[in-house]
């Protein structure tokens, strides 16, 4: 029904609106609704979009017999061609610019466009890592600013700045935690995770070359300190918690835990996932906690960019810090702040455990990260948790008469609200409530985790909604919820107005196709 | 506070609707002890938007950027021209402020965005496929050398000495804790790369092979025939590109032979940022797909035919086979990506030949204005944009010197190599499209002083 475009691409649109008013368009767009070929469509290899000023070619004898034999076959597109693309694109892209984003342990909070404008300045953005130190002296000591905020907000020691992301930085723990163990002469391969974990934390610890044992959790959806004890021993190298954990609940028993793994020779690493929940109010240093990674991307509100990059210092307890990565960020007796690097490692830093990454960390969030905590300052920070446990708990009260809230007979959650798909009707599911709410134009929670709840659905609404926006919300979910106990059929079939219905992913992964094909 | 959007009628109210008498009761699972009573002490309070900026230009400004001077360096992260559509297009808030696409049916920008990324990632390096990128090249060149030894079953990978040095750091760190056993060397500082010492190391032990393309010195190896050499033992070759613009001018690592080819994706959009966030670009033979690190975008159709993308293969994991997973690896570099795609959508494969003869143009005018400088020597016979050249003293000193004379003169070996002596005196330089002839001449007359 639809006219193919000049390269023979058509969109294979379906013929029905949403209202079941039958109106094909000759395009396959529908009005605001744009369809997009891909860049391979739109136009053929052999041509560009850029203008480079050649100012004389030389002879390419020297690489004979390295020469590409054809350019990489790919389209160039024209600037005006381009934006479009992309812009067309991106309105098929649902965005925390756009409205509520709760996705549980995510932390999807607005992001201040300061920052976005700081980061970009020459002096951070235009520097090469390489430079002479004398050069880079702002650079340096922006790192160090925001690495002193990191130490004194968390109450720990040291940071170690160079993690790229929140799993890096579970890495650089547990790197931190081994060469601390070899420094002592012992040999202990074990790490003992919460069945709650996120799936990064046993993946990280068997990548590091540990083995892994599990902690079940309480009926209270916290670690079962008995139970982690009783698995305490001369094998084990140490714990990763995650507090708040991923049910939403604070861990009451984190000093104990941590005493408990002392006791026995082991070193407690905390996921710092959830440390929006706790910035201002509590320091995991306090807690008796070695190593814990801070994502700044959800935090500090450094942009998640549809899937990164994200940015993971680990702050360190006295105990793990001298086996930190290099680079280490100093500051010397002079105030001035240095790198070191291997060249002075032997004298300045004899037990790291050396690098785990090219160059110093993601220097463009440390910008945003700072720009966001000088805005907010230890005050505003404060104010951050409390709204954000405050925002939790209001969805959680507003919806615990609608959908069954595990802990919630309990008492407070902390930053997210948890449920579970108990009360629904036979055949519906969390991923009903999930895709009902697309067309309820929110993005959906965070489902199907913490695993320890059957069909959990995850919401961490942030401190960055306003109160009219999470009413909002909270009736689009009382809706849902009502819709999916009355056995609604339509909610199965949902999304019905997004740029998609539900795709097949099966397919997907049957026959793989990673690669355009034409 | 500019970014908290509620009120204290609002607070007040909601704490009404919990049942709570104060925000504090909410914490109290928090035990008293760990409860700090007000803001944590000697720390500054909030500050205005003229404030925040004030402080954070202050620090910019001590800065000498790269746009500021003369500037030559590289080793691993390269300084070229972005087009002003990529930085405005990755503002766009729905590329910015979205998570990692799993709710396809409302990510489809995202999706798509990186359905062409591993297309024209794939088409660059020369592989079947490539995966949706990594943090950067250092650490997608450890998970290269992980997934070999998954491949082959084998614990040793011989690192030839043209392997950037930080990445062959990256590898040994991981390799210390892991028990893979790595058979590194030092570059020599010959005019063409060691390849029989890399070749001579290749056993029935070894799982891979990695090699750097051009290498740390910017000479170019011989891939064809270190692949030839590892596969007759039953090794895989790993291919590393730190400078994908050198892919425009030579043959790209698959069509050589290289089973996984990693790389840093900086070049191309992302710009320098003082080391990160980069973009590690990771792509292999079709056949390895299912023991790839990171997140795969596949094309599907939804309920109702259309063609659509999701994240796909995700049993290789964290989230979903948790210690059994390829990797740990979970946020990658989704937004470096998308500026990386955008630019080589503007350049396309011809765009990018072109750029690549202009790179290649300005370092042999580099090269030959340095050679004139008394004492000076240029090291490479081949080479992209990047070569090394031979001073008659310790470079360490001479880059510090020339930036004070305000020239960022190049990257000493030294920096690079600060335990190996042999190295000291080599200086590693690079030109692009931005190096202008007045910036050669800078150096070279800078250079002429500093060594007179």
């Amino acid at each position: 029904m639809n006219a193919p475009n000049p390269s023979g691409w058509r969109p294979a649109m379906g013929v029905a609106a949403p209202d079941g008013f039958e109106s094909p368009t000759v395009s396959g767009d529908r009005a605001l609704m744009l369809e997009e070929p891909l860049i391979f469509e739109l136009r053929q290899p052999g041509t560009t979009g850029v203008d480079i000023d050649d100012l004389g070619l030389e002879p390419l004898d020297a690489l004979a017999g390295f020469l590409r034999a054809e350019a990489p076959a790919l389209p160039g597109l024209t600037e005006p061609e381009t934006v479009r693309h992309y812009t067309r694109l991106s309105r098929q892209n649902y965005a925390i610019d756009l409205g509520p984003f709760p996705l549980g342990s995510c932390t999807m909070k607005h992001n201040p466009r300061l920052n976005e404008k700081l980061a970009r300045l020459p002096g951070f953005a235009d520097v090469h890592p390489l430079q002479p130190q004398q050069t880079v002296r702002g650079a340096l000591a922006a790192i160090n600013e925001l690495a002193v905020w990191l130490i004194e907000l968390t109450g720990m020691h040291g940071v170690a700045m160079s993690p790229k992301a929140g799993a890096h930085g579970e890495l650089c723990g547990l790197l931190c935690i081994k060469a601390a163990i070899e420094a002592r002469g012992e040999d202990r391969s074990v790490i003992l995770v919460p069945e709650s974990a996120h799936g990064t934390n046993p993946a990280t610890a068997a990548f590091a070359g540990f083995s892994v044992e599990s902690i079940p959790a309480t009926a209270d959806g916290r670690v079962d300190l008995a139970a982690l004890t009783a698995k305490l021993g001369p094998h084990v190298a140490g714990v990763m918690i995650t507090n708040p954990n991923t049910c939403g609940l604070f861990e009451r028993d984190m000093k104990a835990i941590s005493d408990a793994v002392h006791a026995a020779g082991g070193y407690v690493y905390c996921d710092g996932a959830n440390f929006n929940a706790i910035v201002g109010k509590v320091r995991p240093g306090d807690l008796g906690i070695d190593a814990m990674h801070i994502n700044l991307h959800k935090t500090f509100s450094t942009p998640h960019g549809g899937g990164g990059p994200g940015s993971g210092p680990v702050v360190l307890s006295q105990a793990l810090a001298p086996f930190g990565p290099l680079p280490w960020t100093a500051r010397m007796a002079d105030g001035t702040v240095r790198l070191i690097e291997e060249e002075d490692a032997a004298t300045e830093m004899p037990t790291s455990f050396g690098r785990m990454a090219a160059f110093h960390g993601q220097m463009g969030m440390f910008t945003r990260a700072l720009t966001y905590i000088l805005s907010h300052g230890a005050d505003g920070l404060r104010q951050v948790a409390e709204d954000a446990v405050l925002n939790a708990n209001y969805v959680l009260r507003s919806l615990d008469d609608v959908l069954e809230a595990p802990f919630g007979a309990a008492g407070p959650c902390m930053h997210e609200a948890l449920f579970s798909d108990a009360g629904l009707a036979e055949g519906f599911s969390t991923l009903d409530i999930a895709k009902g709410l697309i067309d309820e134009g929110f993005h959906p929670m965070t489902v199907y985790f913490p695993l320890v709840v059957h069909g959990a659905m995850l919401i961490e609404p942030t401190e960055t909604e306003s109160k009219a926006g999470l009413d909002r919300f909270i009736a689009s979910m009382r809706s849902l919820a009502s819709r999916a106990k009355a056995g609604d059929e339509t909610l199965k079939s949902a999304p019905h107005f997004a740029p998609r219905r539900r795709l097949d992913e099966t397919l997907a992964a049957r026959k793989p196709v990673l690669t355009w094909q034409g | 506070m500019r970014y908290l959007p509620l009120s204290l009628a609002d607070r007040a109210e909601m704490l009404g609707v919990i049942g709570a008498g104060s925000v504090d009761d909410l914490f109290v699972d928090v035990p008293a002890a760990a409860r700090l009573p007000g803001p944590v002490a000697g720390l500054p309070h909030h500050a205005s938007e003229m404030a925040v900026e004030r402080h954070m230009t202050a620090l910019a400004a001590q800065n000498l950027s790269a746009g500021a001077a003369p500037f030559f360096l590289g080793a691993g992260a390269y300084r070229h021209h972005v087009p002003a559509s990529v930085d405005h297009l990755i503002q766009r808030g729905e590329f910015l402020t979205a998570y990692t696409p799993y709710q396809p049916e409302i990510a489809q920008g995202t999706l798509q965005v990186l359905f062409e990324f591993q297309t024209q990632v794939a088409r660059l390096l020369g592989t079947d496929v490539a995966n949706a990128s990594m943090y950067d090249g250092s650490t997608a060149c450890w998970e290269a050398i992980a997934m070999a030894a998954r491949i082959t079953r084998r614990k040793k990978a011989v690192l030839s000495g043209g392997l950037h040095p930080h990445y062959v750091s990256t590898a040994a760190t991981m390799a210390r804790f892991t028990g893979d056993v790595l058979d590194t060397r030092a570059p020599m500082l010959d005019a063409v790369p060691d390849d029989a010492a890399t070749i001579a190391a290749i056993d029935a032990e070894t799982s891979c092979v990695v090699v750097q393309y051009p290498d740390i010195l910017g000479r170019i190896p011989d891939l064809k025939k270190i692949a030839a050499a590892a596969q007759a033992h039953g090794a895989l070759m790993i291919a590393v590109v730190t400078e994908p613009v050198a892919l425009g001018l030579i043959e790209a690592p698959g069509k050589l032979g290289a089973d996984i080819v990693v790389g840093e994706g900086q070049a191309l959009g992302v710009g320098l940022q003082f080391g990160g966030p980069y973009l590690g670009l990771f792509g292999c033979r079709e056949k390895y797909v299912r023991q790839m690190p990171g997140r795969l975008c596949g094309q599907t159709v939804d309920a109702t035919g259309k063609r659509g993308f999701v994240l796909t293969l995700s049993t290789r994991e964290q989230h979903i086979r948790r210690e059994k997973a390829t990797s740990n690896i979970c946020t990658n570099a989704g937004l470096c990506a998308l500026a990386f795609s955008i630019h080589m959508t503007l350049l396309g494969g011809a765009g990018l030949a072109q750029l690549a003869r202009v790179n290649h143009a300005r370092a042999q005018q580099l090269a030959t204005r340095l050679a004139a400088v008394p004492g000076v020597t240029v090291l490479n016979r081949a080479y992209f944009n990047e070569f090394t050249v031979i001073l008659p003293r310790d470079a360490r000193d001479v880059v510090r010197e020339l930036a004070d004379l305000r020239v960022l003169g190049g990257v000493s070996l030294g920096r690079l190599y600060p335990h190996e002596a042999a190295l000291a005196n080599g200086l590693l330089v690079t030109a692009t499209e931005l190096t202008s002839p007045e910036d050669i001449e800078a150096l070279g007359k800078a250079l002429e002083g500093v060594l007179a």
